[in-house]
């Protein structure tokens, strides 16, 4: 019983359940570690690591400018060998030890960043180019600004117990409405404020639909998301297919570099970055201490869990609802606002490609808190720009399988943390006072 | 629109004339009073009103869309005041004339009276080819939805069940004729199965969120076969340089036409009555549609009662994808390819989403879902005359399905937008009483946020 209830934090688990936590955790970590010692034998065994295959770790942003980090070499084949070891240690310890749930997040996170580490040593062994460090830490990055956007939007709606499965959508509005204002207006502000107001509009479908006409919140989000993805086509094939240069312009927001921090080497460009993306993490500490720390939390998370409770104790279940989830709009909207003026590109046809559904992975297995959302988040978003970050690379896996990554990992990652994870209590029961 | 509202007053004021019945000794029915029964047609709880409902506000809004799209009318509206006429006869030109073709496109052109019945019947039959699919991915969503799961990943199981159909198809041309076709099928239905039941097996037994699962699934698949599959060797038409087009498929392995070479009518219509008969068998008489129903109603009472939730989610997540797979395979074998059978990128073309407002307006029912195919159905063979007639892009009919299940959804808001009586005047002759608890796809809170199946 020791192991157990440290295992899974919780004392009055009956016995049945405790024999299938530790058979579930059993499969899981013997899972891991057979994963772990095929990528063992994929990236450490094989002819393209083999000999005397070096990995190159470039360690400045722009290869050739003067000054800076030179440039590691690494044996290929040892250094992908032991980090697939470390991750086969990893998958057992998670299978075998008794560990506390703090702690197995840190070997599941170990786990994964050595199988990521081998793979990129595998991956670029032998070339000259390299992998370029800071490159993919800045792409990352980038890749995360819309799965956090989304997840803290996600988190707002469900601690105050809405499912928001429309983040696509709210994406794709957001992107369209700051397009086309920007294009139009030509200001850049206008754009983003547009956008942001077009994801507020969904929110507020989702809002008025959950709460005054009760429809399951699940099939509402999908059923949403097919209208955003409806209207935001037909509005692109009548206006802006035809008038691109009116209404359909690539504007960006320039990049705003913070002295002192941009030269830190490695994670230096994090810091020479659009508004969009500061805003973006600064949002989640900001989220964080809203919902733990101040009064308008606590009433959420209330509303969330218990709503009767809440109503009780006079705390406005409804109104409260529709507050966040118009609010959470807004987030939702500033990542369709990053996905078009953040990366100064112009719309198209279902541009969001399901990031809004990853977002909501990302909530999920960061288990609806801000920091979680934001971890998995940078996961995800690894994995959305890992096509990117190997173009220069002479890869031997198809184009189209690095673009599956994000995807791919989602669902692996959903499926290895899915029945842990707990929602608030009353996400997706719609209120009834009565 | 604003017809409802005097039937509304009159019967407000009727109903409080009506007595009530008096309390007889023997359960004599009240003579059939025909004024009330007309005025419950007006009730929200008018199932069939409401939806009528929802499709002309649905067609409401997309019609302001049509306006609000054309900037040339647009224009007019900045001196509206000045000559309304201009603003208002070309939006009454643009609505006309797209709606005027997409009744043509889907029930039948005036024009063609005089024609030949190949012309005739033409727009039917373009309807009937549409709806084929649909009918498949809504049952597909159907089955899935009782057993409590939401299978968004008609797309991913559509596109794998086309590319197993497609490789039987074009390689396995050995085959006798029927039996070639046949295989071809099975193929196809295979491919969808196990695509589908991939979902099935990580929702019950690791607890994954299907919504998340298939849509992630989704896009593997369509990355797969576009960025990656249909430039192999094997599949890559060699014909097609440069094209990511498969290999056409064999002749005896096409659905061969169902009402004479002049219509565009494939024998997938007598799979989709047959798969709707099967379904409509599965859910009232067979074991495994009990059970599905029971999972799908209350998972824990479900297990109570001694059935594996597990084996039925992913009994039911089976069955779906294989529904899934049939329109892989009407897509890739059927007349609607435009590919001489062959396998293209966006195969899909949609589907397995119009899938999901297919089952949500049939609510699940099997003979529901044939009813809002051949709606659908009706709006996309119209939508693709609509494009090339009246220059309104088809992605209008996706907007005009979403709009009609949200407003079939929420009656609530069609009795206020409308003015309906809530509830219908009691007869007194027991009708409809007490029924059977029926499925309400829209407010199955319960069965949809359970996560993580039985463990």
């Amino acid at each position: 019983m020791s192991t157990a209830s440290t295992a899974t934090g919780n004392e009055t688990l009956p016995a049945v359940a405790v024999a299938a936590d530790t058979r579930a955790k059993l499969i899981t970590g013997i899972t891991q570690a057979v994963i772990a010692a095929l990528c063992l034998w994929g990236f450490g065994l094989t002819s393209r690591v083999s000999g005397d295959a070096h990995t190159v770790f470039v360690l400045k942003f722009d290869p050739n400018a003067p000054g800076g980090l030179g440039p590691i070499s690494a044996p290929s084949q040892e250094v992908a060998i032991a980090f697939s070891a470390l991750a086969i240690l990893c998958g057992l310890a998670r299978a075998f030890a008794p560990l506390s749930k703090k702690l197995r997040i840190w070997v599941d996170g170990v786990y994964f960043a050595s199988i990521v580490i081998a793979f990129l040593v595998w991956v670029a062994a032998g070339s000259t180019v390299g992998l370029n460090v800071p490159s993919i830490i800045a792409l990352t990055a980038g890749g995360a600004v819309p799965l956090i956007l989304g997840s803290l939007s996600g988190l707002l709606c469900e601690r105050s117990g809405v499912v928001n499965i429309a983040i696509e959508g709210q994406f794709l509005f957001g992107a369209f409405a700051a397009v086309i204002t920007a294009s139009s207006t030509g200001s850049l502000w206008a754009g983003a404020i547009a956008g942001c107001l077009g994801g507020a509009l969904m929110g507020a479908l989702l809002a008025v639909f959950a709460n005054r006409y009760l429809i399951e919140q699940v099939v509402l989000g999908v059923v949403l998301n097919l209208l955003a993805s409806g209207v935001t086509g037909f509005l692109y094939d009548r206006v802006m297919s035809t008038n691109g240069g009116t209404y359909n312009k690539a504007m960006g927001f320039s990049a705003i570099r913070i002295p002192g921090l941009a030269s830190i080497p490695i994670i230096g460009e994090l810091f020479n970055q659009n508004i969009i993306f500061y805003l973006a993490y600064i949002l989640v500490p900001v989220i964080w201490f809203l919902l733990f720390r101040t009064r308008w939390g606590l009433r959420t998370r209330a509303v969330g869990e218990h709503p009767t409770a809440a109503d009780t104790v006079g705390i406005k279940v409804i109104g409260l609802r529709y507050r966040n989830v118009i609010t959470a709009g807004l987030l939702s909207g500033l990542g369709g606002v990053w996905l078009t003026l953040g990366l100064a590109s112009a719309f198209g046809k279902d541009m969001s490609s399901g990031k809004g559904y990853i977002a909501l992975a990302a909530l999920i297995v960061g288990r609806w808190s801000p920091i979680g959302a934001f971890g998995a988040a940078v996961l995800f978003g690894f994995a959305t720009e890992l096509q990117v970050a190997l173009s220069s690379l002479n890869t031997p896996i198809p184009g189209a399988f690095l673009a599956m990554a994000p995807y791919l990992v989602t669902v692996f990652v959903v499926a290895a943390m899915g029945g842990l994870t707990r929602p608030p209590a009353a996400s997706g029961k719609p209120y009834i006072k009565g | 629109m604003s017809t409802p509202e005097p039937e509304k007053n009159e019967a407000a004021g009727a109903a409080s004339a009506t007595p009530a019945p008096e309390p007889k000794p023997k359960p004599d029915r009240p003579p059939r009073d025909w004024g009330v029964i007309i005025r419950n047609v007006f009730t929200a709880e008018n199932g069939a009103m409401v939806t009528f409902l929802a499709i002309l506000l649905a067609l409401v809004v997309g019609a302001i869309m049509i306006v609000l799209s054309n900037t040339d009318t647009m224009n007019q509206l900045g001196y509206f005041f000045a000559s309304p006429g201009d603003f208002l006869s070309s939006a009454w030109n643009d609505i006309s004339s797209a709606y005027s073709s997409l009744f043509k496109g889907a029930i039948f052109d005036p024009a063609t009276v005089s024609g030949t019945p190949e012309q005739f019947f033409g727009p039917i039959s373009n309807t009937l080819e549409y709806a084929t699919p649909l009918i498949f991915g809504g049952l597909a969503i159907s089955v899935a939805f009782r057993a409590g799961m939401f299978n968004i990943g008609g797309q991913g199981q559509l596109i794998v069940g086309a590319i197993f159909a497609s490789y039987v198809g074009f390689s396995w041309t050995a085959l006798p004729g029927l039996l070639h076709m046949i295989v071809a099928v099975l193929a196809g239905i295979v491919g969808g199965m196990l695509y589908g039941g991939v979902v099935g097996w990580l929702k019950a037994k690791r607890g994954a969120h299907e919504v998340i699962v298939t849509i992630m699934l989704n896009y593997v698949a369509l990355l797969f076969l576009g960025g990656w599959l249909l430039n192999t060797s094997v599949f890559h038409n060699p014909a097609a340089a440069g094209q990511a087009i498969s290999k056409p498929a064999g002749s005896t392995a096409v659905l061969p036409h169902l009402f004479g070479d002049q219509l565009f009518t494939d024998i997938g219509l007598l799979f989709a009555i047959a798969a709707t008969f099967a379904v409509a068998w599965f859910f009232k008489r067979s074991k495994l549609g009990f059970e599905v129903r029971a999972v799908g109603l209350r998972p824990s009472a479900a297990k109570t009662a001694g059935i594996n939730v597990s084996r039925v989610q992913i009994a039911s997540m089976l069955i779906s994808g294989g529904l899934m797979g049939l329109i892989g395979v009407t897509q890739t074998l059927g007349l609607a390819n435009p590919n001489n059978n062959s396998l293209s990128p966006n195969i899909d073309a949609g589907l397995g989403f119009s899938a999901i407002t297919v089952a949500l307006l049939g609510r699940t029912r099997p003979w529901g879902v044939v009813g809002a195919s051949l709606l659908f159905g009706a709006l996309q063979a119209g939508g693709a005359l609509m494009q090339t007639q009246a220059q309104v892009s088809i992605e209008i009919i996706t907007v005009i399905q979403a709009l009609i299940v949200i407003f079939v959804a929420a009656p609530q808001l069609v009795k206020e937008i409308f003015r309906l009586r809530a509830h219908k005047i009691d007869t007194g002759r027991g009708e409809g009483g007490e029924a059977a608890p029926t499925v309400d796809p829209f407010h199955t809170t319960e069965t949809i946020t359970v996560a993580g199946g039985e463990e």
